[in-house]
């Protein structure tokens, strides 16, 4: 039984519409969607996928539908889930910042703002302290986030250019542990 | 031309984000704030705050709302920050995109192997790296205030940051909450 276009779309367009607070908000509202109400795919497999999706480049999310819309209904499954997951969020934005513009100037905004923008800051600071006990952080490698840190903001490095060298290295590295692995 | 700019900027930020939202919000303020000098780090910190209270993915809509502003900044009518706008988003998802559809295709079953652990694992310690420089670098005269000019602004910015960042880490409340009572505390007291 083929799944219809506007089913699949429909399903990552209420997932989209009603997470607020970015990607991993997604994920219990995805699973309660797709694997437990249209039971589209078993949990072993939307686990696979979410792993699969966290290991790739990209948004969270969109790499989640991606996969998804590509295994129930191929490239154009992927194309509708996509659509559905964004749609509503761009125009959402789009309102605001077309709006935004003309309420920048009034008093009580600006003063919201003011409050705001250092919560903002403290609310980036954050997430640095929460990952550092998923990236496993110790004090032999603690070195790799400070240098990677100050190379960006006290020298202007790109960052694009930390992760690629990040890529090359971890690659070499694991290259290296597998030839120890024969060794041994 | 401002379009093929920002869609080779965003296609190549899609690529190289690895390990979520925030570090989507790095590499986007790094390429539009540093390196293209398209929005200053106050326009984006009002983007940040914006994306983050409304539905979606942030990254999608850090993306959407910086390509707007870019282009209307630059001095281009509306319908061009719209059409900005969303050329951004997709460009954003471009390549992660084909990416998936690649690996989909030709790997049913996604196997982790050495190498590729130990390209995440470095991942993950760079990316911490890569957001604490974010917020470093957003922290200007511009979103906390002067030091000689508004002293009491300075004061009332340090104090809202220490309170939201304890509030967050320790006590886990939503982000979305944070940025409404601090958007009330400002109201209240400038």
């Amino acid at each position: 039984m083929k799944i219809p276009y506007f089913q699949l779309f429909w399903s990552f367009f209420k997932i989209g519409t009603f997470t607020i607070g970015g990607g991993y908000a997604m994920i219990p509202l995805m699973e309660k969607e797709l694997v437990d109400r249209r039971g589209w795919l078993a949990k072993t497999d939307f686990l696979d996928i979410l792993s699969l999706s966290q290991a790739l480049p990209g948004v969270f999310a969109v790499n989640m539908a991606t996969n998804i819309g590509y295994r129930l209904r191929g490239f154009r499954g992927a194309v509708v889930s996509v659509m559905g997951n964004i749609a509503v969020p761009i125009l959402i934005i789009l309102l605001l910042a077309t709006g935004f513009r003309y309420w920048k100037e009034n008093i009580w905004v600006e003063r919201c703002f003011k409050g705001i923008r250092p919560a903002v800051v403290a609310l980036i600071a954050a997430p640095v302290f929460k990952l550092s006990k998923t990236a496993q952080i110790s004090w032999k490698n603690a070195w790799i986030p400070v240098v990677s840190a100050l190379l960006i903001y006290m020298w202007g490095v790109s960052p694009v250019w930390i992760i690629v060298v990040a890529i090359v290295c971890g690659y070499i590295y694991g290259c290296l542990q597998d030839r120890k692995e024969v060794e041994e | 031309m401002i379009f093929w700019k920002l869609f080779y900027t965003f296609c190549k930020i899609g690529i190289v984000c690895f390990g979520g939202g925030y570090s989507m919000i790095a590499l986007i303020q790094h390429e539009v704030v540093e390196e293209n000098a398209w929005l200053t780090a106050q326009e984006f910190t009002d983007i940040v705050a914006t994306s983050q209270m409304t539905p979606g993915p942030v990254g999608i809509n850090v993306a959407t709302y910086s390509g707007y502003t870019v282009a209307v900044n630059a001095g281009y009518a509306e319908w061009v920050g719209i059409a900005s706008a969303i050329l951004a988003s997709f460009a954003v998802i471009l390549l992660p995109f084909v990416l998936m559809m690649i690996i989909s295709r030709f790997f049913l079953k996604y196997r982790a192997n050495s190498k590729v652990t130990s390209v995440i694992g470095l991942l993950r310690l760079v990316v911490v790296g890569l957001i604490a420089a974010a917020a470093l670098v957003l922290i200007t005269p511009e979103n906390f205030g002067n030091w000689s000019v508004e002293n009491r602004q300075l004061w009332i910015s340090v104090v809202i940051c220490l309170t939201v960042f304890i509030a967050s880490l320790k006590f886990k409340l939503s982000p979305i909450l944070l940025i409404l009572l601090s958007g009330v505390v400002g109201a209240v007291l400038y």
